[in-house]
């Protein structure tokens, strides 16, 4: 029963970093409708910053929040350098130009920080079990893992749907042309946009980074089961990559944890070792499989596309 | 105004033709061994991409996942060997049958979807395969799954021999790209390429237009499958990493770099995208830090890959 | 209005469509008589290119049935009325534009002559289609610009080409989408000498602005206004129809062919 309740909050925090960095994704491609594969190096180099600026200043605060800069930093800069020239280009286009994006930059990390990846201890005082309910006990750094993502999420919905920056994205989203003419500065807003969007991508990276290991290629895994999330919960649709997103880090978390055992009792137990990891894997591919065949558009597909 | 036959594009499609046929000699005569092993390597690779550009180039159909058919095609090949199969007369027509079965399926699914969408799923997709290949562990999971003896045609051809195995190799991209010729001038082609121009026209005028899509995804999955079968018997080797995504992008820009929608262009952007990778390797072993921005720049710059601009120099 | 002079061709009973919280076709009845040619007019806004996409199955109506040639065709995909014979030009040119004019045609002509699985011989080589083809594109005026690729012609040949590709498919029913939107004035003659040679073949729905081309060749006339139909007649009634002038034909002056 414990372990039920730790790994389903297990899932529900792999399911909020997955949110974020789904979130930046669906950003982007909804605002300047442009797919950046490059995103999941942002949510790398996040990580890898994190590691870096950590053992430079010995602060994990501080570390964190440099990283969190220098993603920002980094994303704007590949922007106005790079990527704001493929805009209105064809969707094939962005992708092998951010797909040339990713093939630089795992081999730029390679050169700088070596191919052997590297750690992010957490201090002392996130490690310690913190107690949610009599009797469960959980551990704070995951626990402020899903406590920062749900007031980063939080934050999103204020900003996307309540200000009005967050009104010229959503106009942005529908009409370009339009707020052009209302005298809005489009370069910069996208520019901004983007920048978030890298932000987000880089806060997820550095999260995970004390839990998974900081490695070259560690993007483009996670980057696809964005992609899924983004396929599930629907078209255009935060607040569906929100919902997909916790459904699917749910799903991948509890499968791998209790799938080997459940599989034990039907084969046997060579063979169930076997197809476990195999099959966990395969879960999130088979949902977005059923998923395609029942409601194409997505599970909440967002009303206007 | 038409272009005479001769002109810059179809001179260099000749010679490079002239070129790949001659090669073994070219090779036998200088005893440079390498140059025939670099480039059966290079024909397989072209003839996956002269696969892909059916579906992309033809088809308007931006597939993320087709290394998972060089997959696919590989490990029928591998896996029926490892069992005691060694006839190609039986493994590469599983290579082809499975290719075109997981070709079906995740067309029928992904074909549901369009545009990046697309592109996100047959991405996933292709993903799904590499993970269901390193769980298999009698076959070597991870690490791979050694072939050791090459396909068997009873005799009629010995593939273990360089020389032969380059020639059967360099038939099967002839003669891909000759069927894919016929494909695309075909009724079928003539649709399919409607389809891409304009699927509204198309439905309106009384085609099914995603039926044309599935059956031509199909035919690129299965020739890319026997694609497969034959760079498992060129490395004696097969491995869930030859499935990975980034093969996938290398095949997509492999079509790029010579000119989607052009029947001869994936030979040729093939051979350049694998001499530069192999050029640059020479240098340095970051050479990626080369090629990624060299993509980028070319993307921005230089649309319609090489055939374009030899195409752009035919019209002056 | 439908009286005993044979079953219509097409009939359009109680159509609703509904974008968001605006109907696009309100409670639409029709019915096309064959061998009529029968326009549609109505100001900008009245749903009349919404009424075709329903006719031809780009759009699924909310409620409603459609029935053409005793079929019931509501729920019939597009691509399949095609095959039932029912045929139709885009109001904003919708063509092959890799293609040349004469492929354009001969693809159209190819979906109805048998099926498209043939994987080895060179369409472009079928004879019969290409001829067909040819046939089409001289009967619009075409036939000289044949071998010209579809992003070089002229709009007004374009415009002639949309006719073209959709005759090809050998229709029963015709359904004209503004085929004159962007003319000039000898290419609008042109057109409307076509469609009086294509009547007599062919039973046609025509929706057009052009008011002139309108009264010229219409056996009968519906005016849409707000997706509803307020009146439906031959010419005359039309043109004396009170609601009708008041809604639409008064600004008859400020309604010129545009482009």
């Amino acid at each position: 029963m414990l372990v039920l309740v730790e790994q389903s909050l297990n899932g529900l925090q792999f399911g909020l970093l997955l949110f974020l960095l789904a979130a930046g994704l669906t950003l982007v491609f909804g605002i300047m409708d442009f797919v950046n594969l490059a995103h999941g190096s942002l949510y790398m180099m996040g990580a890898y910053f994190a590691a870096t600026f950590v053992a430079w200043t010995n602060s994990f605060v501080l570390g964190i929040l440099m990283a969190l800069g220098a993603t920002l930093l980094l994303g704007i800069a590949l922007e106005f350098i790079a990527l704001r020239h493929l805009y209105g280009r064809d969707h094939l286009d962005q992708v092998l130009a951010t797909f040339g994006l990713i093939l630089f930059f795992n081999d730029a990390v390679r050169l700088i920080w070596g191919p052997a990846g590297l750690s992010l201890p957490l201090p002392s005082w996130l490690t310690v079990p913190v107690q949610i309910v009599p009797g469960v006990f959980y551990p704070a750094y995951r626990l402020s893992i899903i406590v920062v993502a749900l007031a980063v999420a939080a934050m999103l919905y204020l900003v996307v749907m309540r200000t009005r920056i967050g009104m010229l994205i959503r106009a942005g989203a529908s009409n370009r042309e339009m707020i052009g003419a209302l005298g809005i500065n489009i370069k910069l807003l996208f520019t901004l946009v983007f920048g978030l969007g890298a932000a987000l991508a880089g806060l997820a990276g550095l999260m995970q980074a004390p839990i998974l290991t900081v490695q070259i290629g560690m993007g483009e895994n996670i980057l696809i089961l964005a992609f899924v999330i983004i396929v599930i919960g629907g078209i255009g649709s935060i607040r569906g990559a929100f919902l997909a997103a916790i459904f699917v880090g749910m799903i991948d978390t509890l499968g791998r944890a209790f799938l080997p055992d459940l599989l034990r009792t039907v084969l046997s137990s060579a063979a169930a070792s076997t197809a476990a990891p195999a099959l966990s894997s395969m879960l999130i591919y088979l949902l977005m499989a059923i998923v395609l065949v029942v409601r194409p558009e997505g599970l909440f597909p967002a009303a206007k596309r | 105004m038409k272009s005479s036959t001769i002109n810059a594009r179809n001179v260099v499609v000749a010679l490079v033709a002239l070129g790949l046929t001659l090669l073994p000699v070219y090779s036998a005569l200088t005893g440079n061994i390498f140059i025939l092993t670099l480039f059966t390597r290079i024909i397989i690779f072209a003839l996956a991409a002269a696969s892909l550009n059916l579906i992309m180039g033809y088809g308007g159909m931006m597939s993320f996942g087709h290394a998972a058919y060089l997959g696919i095609g590989g490990y029928a090949v591998g896996i029926l060997a490892y069992e005691g199969i060694g006839s190609g007369f039986i493994q590469w027509p599983v290579a082809l049958a499975a290719s075109a079965l997981y070709a079906l399926v995740i067309g029928a699914l992904s074909l549901r979807t369009r545009g990046v969408y697309f592109i996100m799923i047959t991405l996933a997709f292709a993903q799904m395969a590499y993970y269901v290949t390193s769980g298999l562990s009698r076959y070597g999971g991870d690490d791979g799954l050694t072939i050791y003896k090459r396909s068997t045609f009873g005799g009629l051809i010995d593939l273990s021999n360089r020389t032969q195995f380059y020639y059967l190799c360099l038939a099967c991209l002839f003669g891909g790209i000759y069927l894919i010729w016929r494909i695309v001038n075909s009724r079928f082609g003539m649709v399919v390429q409607g389809v891409r121009s304009n699927e509204q026209r198309m439905q309106a005028i009384g085609y099914h237009a995603n039926r044309y899509r599935l059956v031509c995804f199909v035919i690129s999955g299965t020739i890319c499958g026997l694609a497969g079968a034959l760079l498992a018997n060129n490395t004696d080797f097969v491995s869930p990493a030859g499935m990975y995504w980034t093969r996938s992008g290398e095949l997509m820009v492999m079509v790029v770099f010579g000119g989607m929608g052009s029947l001869f262009g994936p030979v040729i952007g093939t051979i350049v995208f694998l001499l530069l990778e192999e050029l640059l390797s020479q240098f340095t072993e970051y050479w990626a830090l080369i090629m990624g921005p060299l993509l980028l720049l070319i993307v921005l710059f230089a649309r319609g890959g090489i055939m374009g601009v030899l195409g752009r120099l035919s019209r002056d | 209005m439908t009286d005993s002079a044979g079953a219509p061709l097409l009939r359009v009973e109680n159509l609703i469509r509904s974008f968001g919280g605006i109907k696009a076709t309100d409670n639409l009845s029709l019915d096309v008589l064959p061998g009529e040619l029968h326009a549609i007019i109505g100001p900008n806004g009245a749903g009349k290119t919404t009424l075709i996409s329903q006719l031809t199955g780009q759009l699924m109506p909310n409620s409603g049935a459609i029935h053409f040639a005793g079929r019931d065709v509501t729920a019939v995909p597009a691509y399949q009325r095609s095959r039932l014979g029912l045929a139709r030009s885009f109001q904003i040119t919708s063509l092959l534009k890799d293609f040349t004019a004469i492929d354009n045609v001969a693809i159209a002509a190819q979906a109805h002559d048998g099926h498209s699985f043939r994987f080895w011989g060179a369409a472009r080589k079928e004879k019969h289609l290409r001829d067909a083809a040819q046939a089409a594109l001289t009967r619009v005026g075409l036939g000289q610009r044949a071998n010209v690729l579809v992003s070089e012609l002229s709009h007004g040949e374009q415009r002639e080409l949309e006719l073209a590709v959709a005759l090809a498919t050998k229709p029963q029913l015709l359904l004209l989408d503004e085929p004159m939107a962007g003319l000039g004035v000898t290419e609008s003659a042109r057109m409307v000498a076509l469609l009086k040679e294509l009547r007599k073949e062919v039973t046609i729905v025509l929706v057009e602005h052009d008011m002139e081309a309108v009264f010229a060749l219409a056996d009968r006339i519906t005016v849409l206004v707000y997706g509803r139909v307020i009146a439906s007649g031959d010419p005359d009634a039309i043109r004396n129809n009170e609601e009708v002038k008041r809604a639409y034909l008064g600004d008859q002056h400020a309604v010129t062919r545009h482009g």
